[in-house]
C-alpha cells in the first residue's frame, strides 16, 4: 500500500468508527421500527456511495470517450457544463422529505466535486487512467450496491412482512446493479485488444439507461398501488441525519479508498502489458538486425 | 506516371513520388510481436512480393497497411494515396456466400460511392471480365469453385480502381492457368501506375512479375532483393 | 464548396444506407435463416407459456402482453445473433472497415433490416397469439400498432449494438442476452404495460408510448454515434 494511501485508510477507519458510534449510540431509537431503522445509516450511504462511483465511472467513460478524438472535446465540454448545472438545479428543486437542506447541500458539494474531477482532472488523464478509474469505480459501485441489495430485505422483512417488493427505488438498484454487472462480464469476456473502448461505450449506455429505468418503474408503481412503502415523513431527528451524513462521508471515503487501490492495480496491470509489448519487440538475436536494410527502397 | 501528377497535391519535390513508407512500424498481439521494428518504402507502379513461413507477420503488415490495424509502435505514412484508394483482398474472401459474383461486386462498387461517378454495371461486369469471370453467372459464390471464388476476391478488391493493392495470398488453391491470368492482370496494373504489395507462399507464380521481394521471419525484416538478385536462401519453406 | 460536399455527402449515406439495407434484405431472403429461428422460436414460446397458464382464464389478459413482448424478446436475440454472424463469415465486416462507407450507415441500415424482420414475424405470430388467448382489444386498436412500431424499434435498436459489441467477447451468443436485457428494462416495462392497458382498455397508455418514443430516440442517437468505435475496435 501506498504511503497516501495508508493516510487515507487511517481516516476511514477513524470515520467507520466515529460513524458506527453516532448510528448505533447518539442517533435515538426510531419511534415505529425501532433499533432495526439504524441500519438505515448503512443502507443509505451505501446507496449514495454506489450512485457516486457509478457517476464516477460515467465520467471517466466520458474522459476515455472524448480522448479518442480531440474534436469533439471542446462540444463535450459544453454538454458537460448544461448537465451539470441541470443537476444543481434539479438537487435544489427536488421535493421529497429525505432530501433536507443538509442532504441538499451535500449533494450539490459531490455535483461540485465531480464536475471539477471531470474537467479539470480530465484534462490531465491519459486514456490509460480514465479506463483504470472506469474499471475500479464500476467493481467498488458493484459492491456498495450490493450491500444495499442485502440490508435493504433485512429491514423489509421486519418492518414491511416482506423481503422484496418491486418498488420504484428497489427495483432501479437492483436494475442498476444488473447493468454494472453485465459492465464488468463484458470487460472479463472481452477478447478484444481494445476492452476499454468498448467498455467506455456500454458505460455510457449503461448511465443513460439509469434514468429511463427509474422514471418507467415510478410511472409503473403509480399505476399499481404500492404494497406497503409509506413515505418517511414528518421531521427527522438532526441525530439521525448526522449520523447518515457520517456514515456516507465515512463510506465515500472508503469507496473511494478501494477505488484508489484497485486503479493502482489496474494500472500495474497497464504497466505489465506495456513490458510485454516491449519485451515482444526487443531483439534477442542482434545479429539478426536488419540494419543494411534500413531505407530499403 | 500520367495520374500522379493530377492527384499530387505536395509541393515538396522530396515527396512528390507517390509512396507509402513505414517508419519502425510494430504491432505486438499480446506478447507477441507480429511485425517488428519494420522499416520500408512501397513506392508507386512497382510490385512488391512479400516473403515468409507462416506466422512470419506479412498478413499483419498487410492489415496494418490496409488500416485495419493500428501499429503498437512507429507509424505508417501515405504520400500522394489516401486509404479510399487502397484495394484490400484478404485470406479470407471477405464476399458474401449468398450473393451472386455481379451482387457481391455491385454492393461493394457502391460502398466506395462508385455510382456517383460511373455506371456501376458497367464497371462491375467489367471488372469481373477482367479476372475472367462471366458477370451473366448467376449462381451464389458458395457454389464457386475456389479459384473462381479466387478470382472474384480480387475483383472485389479492385472494383473501385485503386492505385494501391494489398493482396493477401491472392494465388493459394488457384490452378495455374487462373494463376498466369491473374498476375498477368497484375502487371497490367502495375504498368498503369498502381501499387501493389502482395502476399504468397507460391515464389515461381510471381518471380517474372514481381519488382522487389522482401522476406520475413518471426514479424522481422529478414532481406530485400531486386528481381534477379533473389538467392535461394531468401525462400524459406 | 462545403456546400457541394454536403450534399454530396448525404446523398452518398443515403445511398450506402440503401445499399446496406438492399443486401441485408437480399442475403435474408436467400437464406431465411434468422426469420425461420426467430418465428418458430416466437412460437413455441407462445405455446409453452400457454401449456404453462391457463389461457381461456379472465387473468390471461392482464399477463397477455407480458408473454408476447417476453417471447419477442428472446426471439429477437436469436435474429440478432445471426444478423452479425453473416457479416463476420468470410470477413466481410474487414472490407467494410477498409470502405470510405460510414459506419452509421451500416449500422442504420442493420437496424431497419432487423425492424422489418422482427415485425414480420410479429404480423405473423401477434394474430396467432390473439387467437390462442382468446383476446381482443377493449382500447383504441390503432394504438396497438404505435406499441409494437415503438417496440420493436427498441428491441433491434439497441439489440443490434449490443450484439456488435458483443463479437468482441468470447462467447458472444451469450453475451447479447447478458448486455441487452438490463439495458432494455425500461423498453420492456413500457411495451408490457402499453400492450396490456389497451389489451384491458382500463385507462390510456399514452404516457408509455411517449416512453417508448423517447427511449427510442435516446438510444438510436447514442448507437449511430458510438457504432463507429465498436466497429472499428480490434
Amino acid at each position: 500500500m501506498r504511503r497516501d494511501q495508508t493516510i487515507l485508510a487511517v481516516i476511514t477507519l477513524g470515520l467507520l468508527a466515529y460513524g458506527f458510534y453516532q448510528a448505533i449510540y447518539v442517533a435515538p431509537t426510531e419511534q415505529t421500527m425501532g433499533d432495526i431503522q439504524r441500519i438505515f445509516y448503512y443502507h443509505v450511504p451505501s446507496a449514495w456511495t454506489a450512485g457516486v462511483m457509478f457517476f464516477v465511472n460515467f465520467a471517466a467513460s466520458l474522459v476515455y470517450l472524448v480522448r479518442l478524438s480531440p474534436g469533439i472535446s471542446k462540444i463535450s465540454a459544453m454538454i458537460g457544463n448544461v448537465v451539470a448545472a441541470i443537476c444543481v438545479i434539479a438537487t435544489l428543486l427536488w421535493r421529497d422529505p429525505l432530501y433536507t437542506w443538509t442532504v441538499k447541500f451535500w449533494l450539490v458539494f459531490s455535483i461540485a466535486v465531480l464536475y471539477y474531477l471531470f474537467w479539470r482532472l480530465g484534462k490531465h488523464t491519459s486514456q490509460g487512467r480514465a479506463d483504470a478509474w472506469a474499471v475500479s469505480a464500476a467493481e467498488v459501485g458493484v459492491v456498495f450496491c450490493t450491500i444495499v441489495l442485502i440490508t435493504g430485505p433485512l429491514w423489509a422483512k421486519p418492518v414491511w412482512g416482506i423481503w422484496w417488493t418491486w418498488d420504484v427505488r428497489l427495483t432501479t438498484t437492483l436494475v442498476c446493479w444488473m447493468i454494472y454487472v453485465s459492465y464488468l462480464m463484458m470487460r472479463k469476456f472481452s477478447n478484444s485488444s481494445q476492452t476499454a473502448t468498448l467498455a467506455a461505450a456500454l458505460a455510457v449506455f449503461g448511465f443513460l439507461d439509469v434514468p429511463i429505468v427509474y422514471m418507467s418503474i415510478r410511472w409503473w408503481r403509480t399505476q399499481h398501488p404500492s404494497p406497503v412503502f409509506a413515505s418517511q415523513g414528518g421531521s427527522i431527528d438532526p441525530a439521525m441525519s448526522h449520523a447518515v451524513m457520517m456514515n456516507w462521508l465515512a463510506f465515500l471515503c472508503l469507496a473511494g479508498l478501494l477505488a484508489w487501490m484497485r486503479y493502482t492495480l489496474d494500472r500495474r496491470r497497464q504497466h505489465l502489458d506495456y513490458l510485454h509489448t516491449m519485451e515482444a519487440l526487443s531483439v534477442s538475436d542482434s545479429a539478426r538486425r536488419p540494419t543494411e536494410l534500413k531505407g530499403i527502397r | 506516371m500520367p495520374t500522379s501528377s493530377t492527384k499530387q497535391t505536395e509541393a515538396n519535390p522530396q515527396t512528390e513520388e507517390q509512396r507509402i513508407s513505414l517508419d519502425r512500424v510494430s504491432k505486438v498481439f499480446g506478447r507477441v510481436a507480429a511485425v517488428r521494428e519494420t522499416t520500408l518504402e512501397f513506392i508507386h507502379s512497382r510490385i512488391y512480393v512479400l516473403l515468409g513461413d507462416n506466422g512470419a507477420g506479412k498478413s499483419t503488415l498487410l492489415r496494418l497497411l490496409a488500416g485495419l490495424a493500428q501499429p503498437t509502435s512507429g507509424s505508417i505514412t501515405l504520400h500522394g494515396y489516401t486509404r479510399e484508394r487502397m484495394g484490400y483482398m484478404a485470406h479470407a474472401s471477405l464476399l458474401y456466400d449468398d450473393l451472386t459474383g455481379m451482387e457481391n461486386l455491385r454492393y461493394f462498387a457502391q460502398l466506395y460511392g462508385v455510382a456517383a461517378t460511373t455506371d456501376v454495371e458497367s464497371r462491375c461486369a467489367g471488372v469481373m471480365s477482367s479476372v475472367a469471370l462471366d458477370p451473366a453467372l448467376a449462381i451464389p459464390v458458395r457454389d464457386y469453385s475456389q479459384g473462381m471464388r479466387q478470382r472474384l476476391s480480387l475483383a472485389r478488391a479492385m472494383v473501385h480502381s485503386p492505385e494501391v493493392m494489398l493482396l493477401d495470398e491472392p494465388f493459394s488453391n488457384v490452378d495455374a492457368a487462373s494463376a498466369s491470368q491473374m498476375t498477368g492482370l497484375l502487371s497490367k496494373l502495375r504498368h498503369a501506375g498502381c501499387l501493389i504489395v502482395l502476399v504468397t507462399h507460391q515464389l515461381n507464380i510471381v518471380k517474372d512479375i514481381g519488382d522487389e521481394f522482401i522476406t520475413f521471419r518471426a514479424g522481422q525484416l529478414i532481406s530485400s532483393r531486386r528481381r534477379g538478385q533473389l538467392r535461394p536462401t531468401d525462400i524459406i519453406q | 464548396m462545403s456546400a457541394a460536399n454536403n450534399s454530396n455527402t448525404s446523398n452518398s449515406a443515403a445511398a450506402m444506407l440503401r445499399a446496406n439495407l438492399a443486401k441485408d434484405l437480399r442475403l435474408e431472403w436467400r437464406s431465411k435463416d434468422a426469420l425461420n429461428a426467430m418465428g418458430f422460436f416466437a412460437l413455441l414460446v407462445v405455446v409453452i407459456f400457454a401449456l404453462s397458464f391457463d389461457p381461456t382464464a379472465e387473468e390471461s389478459r392482464r399477463i397477455a402482453g407480458g408473454i408476447f413482448w417476453v417471447a419477442f424478446l428472446f426471439a429477437a436475440v436469436v435474429a440478432l445473433n445471426q444478423t452479425w454472424a453473416r457479416e463476420m463469415r468470410n470477413q466481410v465486416l474487414d472490407a467494410y472497415r477498409v470502405s470510405p462507407a460510414s459506419a452509421s450507415a451500416l449500422f442504420f441500415g442493420k437496424v431497419l433490416g432487423n425492424f422489418l424482420f422482427v415485425g414480420a414475424i410479429e404480423a405473423v405470430v401477434a394474430p396467432l397469439f390473439m387467437v390462442f388467448y382468446n383476446l381482443r382489444p377493449l382500447g383504441p386498436a390503432w394504438q396497438l400498432i404505435v406499441v409494437f412500431l415503438l417496440g420493436t424499434w427498441a428491441l433491434v435498436a439497441n439489440g443490434t449494438f449490443f450484439a456488435a459489441l458483443s463479437l468482441r467477447t468470447r462467447n458472444r451468443e451469450v453475451m447479447l442476452p447478458l448486455l441487452l436485457f438490463p439495458i432494455s428494462v425500461p423498453a420492456l416495462l413500457s411495451m408490457v404495460e402499453a400492450t396490456t392497458t389497451i389489451l384491458a382498455g382500463d385507462g390510456s397508455a399514452g404516457m408509455w408510448i411517449k416512453m417508448l418514443a423517447g427511449y427510442d430516440v435516446i438510444f438510436t442517437v447514442a448507437g449511430l454515434l458510438l457504432f463507429e468505435l465498436v466497429m472499428n475496435a480490434e
